[in-house]
C-alpha cells in the first residue's frame, strides 16, 4: 500500500475560477459542441419566427385607444376592445358612481399586502391583525354598502376582476384554517373526529367543483324553507371554501406526516398540550414543507373561480366573453382571451414568486 | 441538595408490576422499581430489552397497560391533568435530540417555560441563558439547531429540559447518535447535572458514566429487570449469566 502523507497543514485555497462573462457562458451552455450549436441556432430561429409576427401584431401594428371598433384600422391587435371595456372587466356592472369604493378597497388591499410583504416594515403584528379582522369588515361595508350613507350594491352587480378576487381571497383565507383543522382531524386518535374528517374530505374531493357550484345554486334553495334566500355569491363562496378546504387538508396532512415522530414526542415531553404543540412546533414545520403544495392549490383555486360563470356570476373571464360576444365587438376574442390570460398570469405568478420568497426566508439550515 | 438527616427517603418514581404490550409482543413484564429523590440510575441491557420503553412510560410517551406508575406522588393514568402535571416535572433527553429546527436555540429553551409555565419572555430568556451557560454554549443562542454539531445539539436539548426546572430527568440513550469525539462533552454535562443532585434515570451504555455517577445500575433483558446493583458490584461481579455475557460483549473489545 502506498499513501502520500502531508507533513504540513495545507492552506485553504479559493475554488478554481470558473469561466465568467456572457461569451464564456454561451460557449459553455449553447455552443459546447457542433451538435449543440446546430440545435441552438435552429431553436433561436424557430422562436424568432414565432415571436416576431406576434410582437408585430400585438404591439407594433396594434391600436390602443379609441371608442369603437372603427378605431381599429392598423390591422394589428385591437386593444381598443379592452380599453373600452376596462371598467366592465375590472368591476362588472358595479354602478359607475360607486366605482370609487372598489378602487378604495383595492388600494387598502395593496397597501396592506405591501405592509405584510416588504421586509423592515414595523408593526407587522398589527398589520396582520388588521388584514385578517378589520380589512374583511371594511371591504364588505365598502363593497356592499347599506351603511354609513353608502348606497347598497347588490352582489348581482359585482363582476369582473373584483368578483374573481373576492371569490379567490375569501376562498383562500377561509379554506386555509378549515383545511388545517381537517388535516389534524384526519390524523386524530379520536375515532369519531377522524371518521367525520375522512368522510368530509373524501366526499368533497370526489365531487367536481362545477357540481358543487351547481348544487349550491340550484339545489340548495330547494331545501331551504319558503321565503328564505341566501345570497348567490355567498352560496358560491361557501361551496368553494368547503371544496378547497378538502384539498388543502390533504396537502397539509402530507406535511404533518413528514414531521418526525421525535418532534411530537419532544413537544409532549416538555409538557406542551396538543394544541400548543401543534401551533408552536408541528404546524410551523409542516406548513413550511408544504408551501409549494399550498400555493399550487391557491393558484388552481384562483383559476377555478372562472367556473362561477355557470351559476350566473360574471367574473373576469365571463365579462370578457360577454363583451366579445356582443354584436358590436364580434371577432375580438383573441384580444379578450389574451387580456384574461395576462391578468390571471400576473396574479398567479405573483403568488408563486411570493411563496418562493417565504420559503427562502424560512430556511434555517446552512 | 440532599439533607443527611432524612430518615425516610422520598420516592421520586415508583413502578409497580408494570406491564406493556406492543400488539401481541410483551415488552415490559412485571417491572418493579423505586427511585429515591436524588438517585442516579443507569439502565442498560441488550437492544429490545424494554429499557427505552420503560423510561418512556414514566412521562407517558408510551402507555402502560397494567400496573401502577407513580411519579412525584402523582399516579399516571388516563387523567390528562395528571399527565400534564407529570410532564412538567419530568424532563427528557432523546437519542436524536429532537430540537425544534425552526426555532433558534434560545427559542427552543424558552418555548415550554413561556407556554406551559406562563413565564414572561424576559424571565424565560434569562433562565435559558443561565442554563445555556451551564452547558457551555451561551454564544450559540441565536443560531438554529441545524447549524450546530451533534454534541452541541444534545447539550442544548439538556438545557431545554432544564429550563422547565424539572425534578426528574430521563435520558434515552443520549450519546448513541453522537460521533465519538462529541460523547465526552455531553457526558461531562450529565455528570455535572448528576453532581447537582438531580434525580436521573439514564438509559445508556456509557459504562464510564455509570461508574462515575450512578447510585445503581439496572440490567434489563426481555422486558424484565434481571439485575440491580451498585456500579462496582455490577461491573466486577455480575450475578446473572445474561449480564455477564452482555458485559463481556460491550467491554470485550
Amino acid at each position: 500500500m502506498q499513501a502520500f502523507i502531508t507533513r504540513e497543514t495545507l492552506p485553504s485555497l479559493p475554488p478554481p475560477s470558473t469561466l465568467k462573462g456572457p461569451i464564456a457562458w454561451m460557449r459553455q451552455n449553447l455552443f459546447s459542441s457542433v451538435g449543440n450549436s446546430i440545435v441552438t441556432v435552429v431553436l433561436v430561429l424557430g422562436i424568432l419566427a414565432a415571436l416576431i409576427p406576434f410582437i408585430n401584431w400585438a404591439f407594433i401594428k396594434a391600436d390602443w385607444i379609441g371608442t369603437s371598433r372603427d378605431d381599429c384600422t392598423s390591422g394589428g391587435a385591437c386593444w381598443v376592445f379592452v380599453y373600452v371595456h376596462l371598467k366592465l372587466f375590472m368591476v362588472g356592472l358595479y354602478p359607475e358612481s360607486e366605482v370609487w369604493r372598489t378602487i378604495l378597497v383595492g388600494a387598502i388591499l395593496v397597501v396592506t399586502m405591501a405592509g405584510l410583504m416588504i421586509k423592515g416594515v414595523p408593526f407587522k403584528k398589527y398589520i396582520q391583525i388588521f388584514a385578517l379582522i378589520a380589512f374583511p369588515i371594511i371591504a364588505f361595508i365598502l363593497l356592499s354598502g347599506g351603511a354609513f350613507g353608502l348606497p347598497h350594491v347588490e352582489t348581482n352587480f359585482w363582476g369582473g376582476l373584483l368578483l374573481t378576487l373576492v371569490i379567490a381571497i375569501v376562498g383562500i383565507v377561509a379554506a386555509f384554517p378549515l383545511g388545517i383543522l381537517l388535516a389534524l382531524g384526519r390524523r386524530s386518535s379520536m375515532p369519531i373526529v377522524k371518521a367525520i374528517c375522512v368522510v368530509f374530505i373524501e366526499v368533497w374531493r370526489g365531487v367536481p367543483l362545477i357540481t358543487v357550484l351547481f348544487m349550491s345554486s340550484v339545489m340548495l334553495p330547494l331545501f331551504l324553507p319558503e321565503g328564505m334566500e341566501i345570497d348567490k355569491l355567498l352560496r358560491a363562496l361557501v361551496g368553494i371554501t368547503l371544496f378547497q378546504s378538502a384539498y388543502l387538508a390533504e396537502v397539509v396532512r402530507s406535511g404533518l406526516q413528514a414531521i418526525p415522530k421525535g418532534q411530537y414526542e419532544a413537544a409532549n415531553a416538555l409538557g406542551l398540550t396538543y394544541w400548543q404543540g401543534m401551533y408552536k412546533v408541528i404546524l410551523p414545520q409542516a406548513l413550511k414543507i408544504v408551501i409549494p403544495g399550498i400555493v399550487n392549490s391557491f393558484i388552481s383555486l384562483f383559476k377555478d373561480t372562472s367556473l362561477v360563470l355557470i351559476i350566473g356570476l360574471f367574473d373576469l373571464l365571463a365579462t370578457i366573453q360577454g363583451a366579445f360576444a356582443s354584436p358590436k365587438w364580434l371577432g375580438y376574442a383573441i384580444e379578450g382571451y389574451l387580456f384574461a390570460a395576462l391578468v390571471y398570469w400576473v396574479f398567479c405568478f405573483g403568488m408563486s414568486r411570493y411563496s418562493q420568497r417565504v420559503e427562502r426566508s424560512l430556511k434555517t439550515t446552512h | 441538595m440532599e439533607t443527611a438527616t432524612q430518615t425516610k427517603p422520598e420516592i421520586a418514581v415508583s413502578l409497580r408490576d408494570v406491564n406493556k404490550w406492543y400488539g401481541e409482543f410483551h415488552v415490559l413484564k412485571n417491572v418493579n422499581l423505586d427511585v429515591e429523590r436524588g438517585q442516579r440510575i443507569v439502565i442498560c441491557g441488550p437492544s429490545g430489552s424494554g429499557k427505552s420503553t420503560m423510561i418512556r412510560c414514566i412521562n407517558r410517551l408510551e402507555e402502560h397497560q397494567a400496573g401502577q406508575i407513580i411519579v412525584d406522588g402523582i399516579e399516571l393514568n388516563n387523567d390528562l391533568k395528571n399527565i400534564d402535571q407529570i410532564r412538567r416535572e419530568v424532563g427528557m433527553v432523546f437519542q436524536h435530540f429532537n430540537l425544534f429546527p425552526h426555532l433558534t436555540v434560545l427559542e427552543n429553551c424558552c418555548l415550554a417555560p413561556m407556554w406551559v409555565r406562563k413565564i414572561p419572555r424576559k424571565e424565560a430568556e434569562a433562565t435559558a441563558m443561565e442554563y445555556l451557560e451551564r452547558v457551555k454554549i451561551p454564544h450559540q443562542a441565536k443560531k438554529f439547531p441545524g447549524q450546530l454539531s451533534g454534541g452541541q445539539q444534545q447539550r442544548v436539548a439538556i438545557a431545554r429540559s432544564l429550563c422547565m426546572k424539572p425534578r426528574i430527568m430521563l435520558f434515552d440513550e443520549p450519546t448513541s447518535a453522537l460521533d465519538p469525539e462529541m460523547i465526552k462533552e455531553v457526558l461531562d454535562t450529565m455528570i455535572e447535572l448528576a453532581e447537582s443532585g438531580m434525580t436521573m434515570l439514564c438509559v445508556t451504555h456509557e459504562m464510564g458514566f455509570a461508574k462515575t455517577v450512578a447510585d445503581s445500575v439496572i440490567f434489563m433483558d426481555a422486558g424484565q429487570i434481571i439485575e440491580m446493583n451498585t456500579p462496582d458490584e455490577f461491573f466486577n461481579h455480575p450475578q446473572h449469566e445474561r449480564s455477564k455475557l452482555f458485559l463481556s460483549q460491550i467491554l470485550g473489545h
